[in-house]
């Protein structure tokens, strides 16, 4: 939908007609989107350094809007990788720029990075946004500027230029918004204890309009491999995206086209399809009709030949990031993680990673807790919908010790180069057969070892009450017996009591 | 197996039961000096082990035998209830002090012994029981529960502070209550030539009213339903060192039958103790045939009492012709009746005319 309305109004136009589709439905969802949408930015731009991000957060009370709503600004400072500045203008204040026509495991919901938000500010306060960037290299810049919504276009107010001497590297984008941090508050927090999960080697700081200081402090310094570019698999392409590449093309016969345009495609593989699909391999893409094009679609899908798509190019979070993130934010006794072998569903490699949390901190409500992200950003709405959590209700965790009395949290995270969103607003996982049993094996192989932990500390509970026992009744048969029998001394109990902690051990 | 003994010793029987107490804490002493578990070995008093002895005339405990472990978890907490309640009970006997079944489960709290209820030191104190072979009366542990005896008998004290001095069981027209003082008392004489044990305390007074401790030169003895174990034991002493035979009037029905059954061949429950019973003392009435006989005022059967009819006609102890007899005339005449309805002929019916017939039909 958002693709093929490309050409006829102007993207920016588009958004702003159609905000509720991007997060920003009302002041509350809208400051909470705009946070997570520069903070992922943020996120990205360290990682594809290989930094450990160190992101601050502000959000700063300028005045009431209306009943339900205040004007705030928001100030987001990061170390990544910066912007160079002839792109800031356009990176900044013009949307859908620098849309890649290759995949990417990436964070933002559509990629749009902060724009959208600036664009929502730009629309409720019709104040610039105000950017500073470097790359590190001697000089940063700072903008101010707005988006021309009609024409799609940067409209720059300001623009300084100032010596670097510290080199400092980053990006700090501020602007003022609308929205309802109190009724948002709660979601807010609530992501960035999230996202400290899954990023445990991130330094997150918020400063709430209160004034109130919230300090996500990193753990570790390793650091995932940042996701590589792909080309798209073959199963996975649609009509819009096969223009796209027609369009781009430099290449002239359909032969070249598909063993450059297409992920695992090589000659052989180029070849046999053109024959199964009776198309000659010396055929100008660009000549394609729209009927062709739609015809070439469908037979990309029924070839059965084409390789698997390989994970290679996806980026999760790795057992021991997981189980550092988890332990880090939710304290809990015992937590077992686990990563999936790569799957692939309609042309699309996804690796599903599960984390279960048992204990310590983590409060019983006679439900289980349940975290779920997908690209590495927690994702807090319509969790009732989401696959996982029908996963969870749907297995027999009796079988495994475990009640939903236990203090339990579970987490699951999906990485893919297109995360299967079920609905526009892109808050939950739809069921996919083929992720719903990823999931599921996932869970079941960390309920296993939950199980084996709980059957092992139920034994070394029993044992340490066994020895409990022995120990407070051996002195008193002692004693008693002493008594009666009318001796002085004591008879020694040490030995026994030894003879009862070798079992324990 | 305690020796069965005719003649009232109450002071030697006191030192048996002391020792048993000491050497029971000996033979655990040693065994954890010597660095082993202690454990104690005790009659089973599980259902299967309980038999009806015709020779003993009671139920007796047979061979099966349990062990009590301190190596085993679940025997732990009962072996030191066990150890504490012989030592409690020996410091208790040897200043011959007594106390009651719940005076010792709060006494339990002052040691850390904690029972969880009174049921579960009660069983303790049955296990010592078992062990030691003697009732918990002769470790000075009383029931609550309190039964009467009025009649020319005279006893002397060994309790502390009444040591030595004697009481004629005439000398309250309520009675004498039989507690510890009375129970570990000895007989210095009587005139009296029989023991007539009655069920219930209105019956009792009407008959010292009426003068029958005098009229059939008799002791008179209330078992306020079913008899205490001290008292049971006490009627015993009565008929084994005085030689007096034993009448027993309860209710005509199945229960008061039991009542006089319990006395004469002791219960399930008490197996594994010797001397309660009385195995000559007889029952008297009211039988189902003196209802016929004397046409009495009655109730009919009620359901529960059938049954236990039934199982009663099963019971060993209830295998002499006399009690078949009178359990198939109940069945019979599904009728049963009070002590109290001989009233229905006048007060002193009961001592005039039945009393005299029945002691002589039971003699």
């Amino acid at each position: 939908m958002v693709q093929t309305t490309f050409e006829e109004i102007s993207a920016a136009d588009f958004f702003y007609r159609n905000r509720d589709i991007a997060g920003f439905t009302n002041p509350s969802r809208a400051i909470f989107a705009a946070v997570r949408e520069l903070v992922e930015n943020s996120l990205d731009a360290a990682e594809s350094l290989k930094m450990p991000p160190d992101i601050y957060v502000r959000l700063s009370f300028e005045g009431e809007a209306g009943k339900e709503s205040q004007i705030y600004r928001l100030r987001v400072e990061d170390n990544g990788i910066g912007v160079p500045p002839r792109h800031i203008p356009s990176a900044f204040g013009q949307v859908l720029f620098g849309s890649k026509y290759k995949l990417k495991q990436q964070r933002g919901t559509f990629g749009l990075g902060g724009k959208m938000a600036i664009l929502y500010g730009q629309i409720t306060t019709h104040q610039p946004a105000c950017i500073i960037s470097s790359t590190g290299a001697s000089k940063a810049y700072m903008y101010k500027l707005m988006i021309d919504i009609q024409r799609n276009r940067p409209l720059i107010l300001d623009r300084k230029v100032r010596i670097n001497k510290e080199q400092w590297r980053g990006t700090i984008v501020e602007f003022c918004l609308e929205g309802d941090y109190f009724r948002a508050m709660p979601k807010i927090l609530e992501y960035f204890k999230q996202t400290a999960m899954v990023n445990p080697y991130a330094n997150l700081t918020f400063v709430d309009p209160k004034g109130r200081l919230y300090k996500f402090t990193s753990v570790t310094k390793e650091m995932p491999d940042p996701p590589k570019e792909t080309l798209p698999h073959p199963y996975g392409v649609d009509v819009e995206l096969l223009q796209r590449l027609i369009q781009v093309t430099p290449y002239k016969n359909m032969l070249e086209f598909l063993r450059h345009h297409f992920h695992r495609v090589g000659e052989i593989t180029a070849r046999k399809f053109l024959e199964f699909s009776n198309i000659s391999p010396s055929k100008n893409p660009k000549k394609l009709s729209h009927g062709e094009i739609v015809r070439l679609m469908r037979m990309l899908k029924r070839f059965r030949e084409f390789l698997p798509p390989d994970a290679g190019c996806l980026s999760p979070v790795g057992e021991e990031l997981l189980r550092v993130g988890i332990l880090k934010e939710l304290k809990p006794e015992f937590v077992a993680v686990h990563q999936r072998k790569p799957s692939t569903y309609a042309g699309h490699p996804f690796i599903i990673e599960v984390g279960i949390a048992y204990g310590g901190e983590i409060p019983k409500k006679g439900s289980f807790l349940i975290y779920r992200f997908a690209n590495r950003i927690p994702l807090l709405y319509d969790e009732a919908s989401d696959v996982s959590v029908k996963v969870i209700n749907s297995m027999n965790w009796r079988r495994y010790k475990v009640t939903p009395d236990m203090p339990i949290a579970v987490s699951v995270h999906i990485c893919s180069t297109k995360v299967p969103y079920k609905t526009v607003g892109k808050e939950f996982i739809a069921d996919r057969p083929e992720v719903k049993r990823e999931v599921a094996n996932g869970l079941r192989e960390v309920a296993r070892r939950l199980q084996r932990f709980l059957t092992r500390r139920e034994h070394v509970d029993r044992e340490r009450k066994r020895l409990g026992i022995f120990s407070k009744y051996l002195p008193k048969i002692a004693q008693f017996s002493a008594q009666l029998a009318g001796k002085e001394k004591q008879p020694d109990i040490k030995k026994l009591l030894r003879s009862v902690e070798k079992f324990a051990a | 197996m305690p020796r069965r003994r005719y003649k009232s010793s109450i002071i030697e029987r006191r030192k048996e039961v002391l020792t048993g107490l000491e050497n029971l804490g000996v033979r655990i002493y040693e065994q954890l000096d010597r660095g082993y578990f202690p454990s104690i070995e005790m009659p089973s008093r599980s259902t299967e082990n309980i038999y009806y002895d015709p020779q003993v005339r009671q139920f007796i405990l047979g061979d099966k035998r349990v062990r009590r472990s301190a190596r085993n978890i679940r025997h732990i907490r009962p072996f030191t209830q066990l150890v504490w309640t012989a030592f409690f009970s020996h410091e208790l006997a040897s200043q011959r002090k007594t106390s009651t079944l719940r005076d010792v489960y709060y006494s339990a709290q002052a040691y850390e012994m904690s029972f969880k209820d009174q049921q579960e030191s009660n069983n303790i104190i049955t296990d010592l029981e078992t062990v030691l072979g003697s009732s918990r009366e002769d470790f000075n542990i009383f029931p609550e529960e309190r039964s009467a005896i009025f009649g020319d008998l005279t006893i002397e004290y060994t309790v502390p502070d009444y040591e030595g001095r004697t009481l004629n069981l005439t000398s309250h027209p309520d009675g004498v209550m039989i507690g510890p003082a009375l129970t570990s008392s000895e007989f210095v004489k009587t005139t009296a030539d029989k023991v007539i044990a009655i069920e219930k305390g209105g019956l009792f007074t009407r008959f010292i009213e009426e003068n029958v401790h005098k009229k059939f030169n008799a002791i008179l003895v209330l078992t306020a339903g079913q008899a205490p174990r001290a008292t049971r034991h006490f009627v015993r002493r009565l008929n084994r060192e005085l030689n007096l035979p034993v009448y027993i009037f309860t209710d005509g029905d199945p229960w008061g039958m039991h009542i006089a059954m319990v006395m004469i061949s002791g219960s399930a429950n008490a197996a594994h103790l010797r001397e309660l019973a009385t195995p000559d003392a007889k029952w008297s009435g009211v039988w189902a045939t003196d209802i016929v006989n004397y046409k009495l005022p009655t109730d009919p059967l009620d359901e529960v009492d059938v049954k236990r009819l039934y199982e009663l006609q099963k019971d060993p102890r209830y295998k002499d012709p006399l009690w078949q007899r009178e359990i198939k005339m109940f069945l019979k005449i599904r009728r049963k009746a009070e002590q109290e309805a001989f009233s229905r002929y006048g007060l002193t019916y009961i001592v005039d005319k039945y009393l005299p017939a029945k002691l002589e039909e039971t003699k």
